[in-house]
């Protein structure tokens, strides 16, 4: 252990110096020229504190000075999973699909209100996975489809007092237009260039958004926007059909999680269908594809229309969620999230994809105790997950094994 | 050779901007017969081959197909037509496992059934692709990925069969075995094979016609036993 220390030592060092070097500019330099060491020492002396008790406890680990409590874990573990393996997988399902109905029994608002988020994110996450993960087209635009099926609903609410469920739909099929219209010409480019023309997309949609006033209200927004309702039957005075706006979070809840099972089964669906092979293979070799009688430019389109859809309708749900829209929702940045939970935590698997959105999403809201350091610490989680989990936390286990799952 | 030719290029040029890969290349396929096309780097093999598939677009000239000419049509409506390649370099995918490699194969078809029986066949032809059938393609060795893409090849039940290199980067053993391969599909499967080759040596043992390119331009063109015993062929492309 001694010797693995007099390794690395130096190179620890040299990192708290840099980071040192880092944060005084960040923390020091106050906005009227005065300048001050207290607060970055302090904070550079937890993160000092901090990081050399996990060094510590990984150099004890790889001496196997803890193998006291390891081995114990790695059993129980071991058990775990083997118990885990021998259920069926529908038991799981149900399992989770139960937890996620009674959520927001349990819960606060602020947690309905989380969890809202992460459904959302779940579509847009599934969506471009579509896009980016099976068909390997690597989009930087993506924001603006989910932008387009927010102001579909939006001004049709708004102009034509259409109702949510009409909406929906619509969303949907205006954001798949939008993705034939910019696939059309841009998909016969790849790789780089097929990136920068999206990223310009995005940014051309979200200006329009900006700029329209006539139409968008422009930066202003468009308030007012309704929740969706619904009809049930009452007996109370004889048989009647009432109305009942869903305004309160759990019953907007409940229609997220609707929206989101939709996607993971649709995306699913997709995923073990010819077509999802069909992409992987233009993903692997586009020439090769195309010799073997892949339709590729066709298949491409419909990579892009399909991803554009499950935006739409999750921009639909979030107009009707927050009543309100604004050009600010659909900045690159949001588009760099979607990304980050598609690549960071297992590209191409479903379950990864739902756990990333979740991982991005409430991550940020748990750092909320560290107050300004949030992103900085949220940063920092990224960066070890890369470094432990290059391949995402869940990599996709199915790469290879699809034609065999289908005949069990 | 009796009947008309299964593929004719007419006086075919193509290139890619301004590079002009082939000026004017006439050539005939039989039905039933190994064609061998060497020539040294650069002279238009491939491009020739990517020609009669599509990928790379015809300028002047026609590509006829059992009577039909096929420039302009779609490079993946062929595979439906009975014409396929295996381009150079294998081109396997590599993250999909073998089986879907060869289920990719006969991406056009539809009828499950004929298909597994076809998997069935090209297993039986390959072996050593049967035991690895879950394995992705990409963990496979350079002579077995040789086998996949041939295996995948037939899978689209190709009456004409380009092959762009099959011995590339393979060991000697190996070429030896991908040679084998390819006179028993002809011989037993009745696939015609148009075969591009560095290889000159093996390549004009296995066929029967064979067809000499230079910068783009045929230059000869005979009987493969002939061109093999051509001095002038045996000091530029055999090395005596």
């Amino acid at each position: 252990m001694i010797q693995e220390f007099k390794k690395i030592w130096k190179g620890y060092a040299l990192g708290m110096l840099w980071l040192l070097g880092l944060l005084w500019p960040l923390l020091g330099i106050h906005p009227d020229g005065t300048l001050s060491f207290e607060k970055t020492l302090t904070v550079w002396l937890y993160i000092f504190v901090g990081t050399a008790i996990c060094l510590f406890l990984y150099l004890l680990n790889k001496s196997g000075a803890l193998e006291l409590v390891t081995d114990p874990v790695a059993t129980f573990r071991k058990n775990v999973l083997g118990l885990s393996k021998q259920m069926p997988s529908w038991v799981w399902l149900v399992v989770v699909l139960v937890l996620a109905l009674l959520f927001p029994v349990f819960t606060t608002r602020y947690a309905q209100d989380v969890a809202v988020n992460v459904l959302i994110y779940i579509c847009l996450g599934l969506g471009l996975n579509i896009v980016v993960g099976l068909a390997g087209m690597l989009d930087l635009g993506y924001i603006a489809f989910y932008g387009i099926g927010a102001y579909s609903y939006a001004l049709l609410n708004i102009h034509y007092g259409l109702s949510f469920w009409v909406c929906l739909p619509l969303a949907a099929f205006m954001s798949c237009i939008a993705g034939c219209i910019i696939g059309y010409p841009t998909l016969r480019m790849r790789g780089d260039y097929l990136a920068i023309v999206t990223l310009a997309f995005g940014e051309i949609v979200r200006l329009i958004l900006n700029n329209w006033m006539t139409l968008t209200n422009g930066p202003n927004g468009i308030l007012g926007i309704k929740v969706p309702g619904i009809f049930y039957p009452s007996f109370f005075n004889g048989f009647s059909m009432e109305h009942l706006w869903l305004k309160k979070l759990h019953y907007l809840y409940y229609v997220a999680l609707m929206l989101a099972i939709v996607t993971i089964i649709s995306v699913y669906r997709l995923n073990y269908s010819r077509i999802g092979r069909a992409w992987e293979s233009i993903r692997e070799d586009e020439t090769a594809a195309e010799l073997m009688g892949v339709n590729t430019f066709l298949l491409k389109l419909l990579a892009y229309a399909m991803g554009a859809v499950f935006a739409g309708l999750a921009g639909a749900f979030f107009a009707s969620r927050m009543r309100f829209v604004s050009p600010e929702s659909f900045t690159f940045l949001e588009s760099a999230m979607v990304l980050c939970m598609v690549v960071l935590v297992g590209m191409g698997s479903i379950p990864g994809i739902i756990l990333g959105a979740a991982a991005l999403i409430v991550l940020p809201e748990l750092f909320r105790g560290f107050e300004l350091y949030r992103m900085l610490a949220f940063g920092a989680a990224m960066v070890v997950m890369m470094l432990f989990r290059p391949s995402g936390l869940i990599p996709a286990k199915r790469v290879g094994t699809r034609s065999e799952e289908r005949e069990n | 050779m009796p009947g008309d030719p299964i593929l004719e290029l007419k006086n075919v040029s193509a290139g890619y901007g301004r590079i002009k890969a082939l000026k004017g290349i006439s050539l005939k396929v039989f039905p039933g017969e190994i064609v061998a096309m060497i020539g040294a780097n650069g002279a238009g093999k491939s491009t020739t081959l990517m020609v009669v598939c599509g990928i790379v677009p015809v300028e002047t000239g026609d590509v006829i197909y059992k009577g039909n000419v096929i420039n302009g049509i779609a490079a993946e409506k062929l595979p439906t037509m009975g014409l396929c390649q295996i381009p150079e370099g294998r081109r396997i995918f590599p993250r999909l496992s073998v089986r879907e490699n060869l289920e990719l194969g006969a991406f056009y078809r539809k009828d499950r059934e004929t298909i597994d029986k076809d998997l069935d066949r090209v297993l039986t032809l390959f072996p050593i692709l049967a035991e690895r059938k879950k394995q992705q393609g990409g963990t496979l060795s350079g002579g077995e990925q040789q086998m996949l893409a041939i295996a995948r090849a037939l899978m689209s039940r190709p009456k004409v069969l380009l092959m762009d290199e099959p011995s590339l980067g393979l060991a000697p053993i190996f070429v030896q075995k991908i040679f084998d391969i390819i006179s028993e599909i002809n011989k037993k499967d009745g696939v015609t094979i148009l075969l591009v080759e560095q290889n000159a040596n093996l390549a004009l043992q296995a066929a029967e016609r064979g067809y000499v390119l230079e910068t783009g331009q045929i230059t000869l063109e005979d009987q493969a036993e002939t061109l093999l015993h051509n001095p002038e062929i045996r000091k530029a492309y055999l090395g005596e």
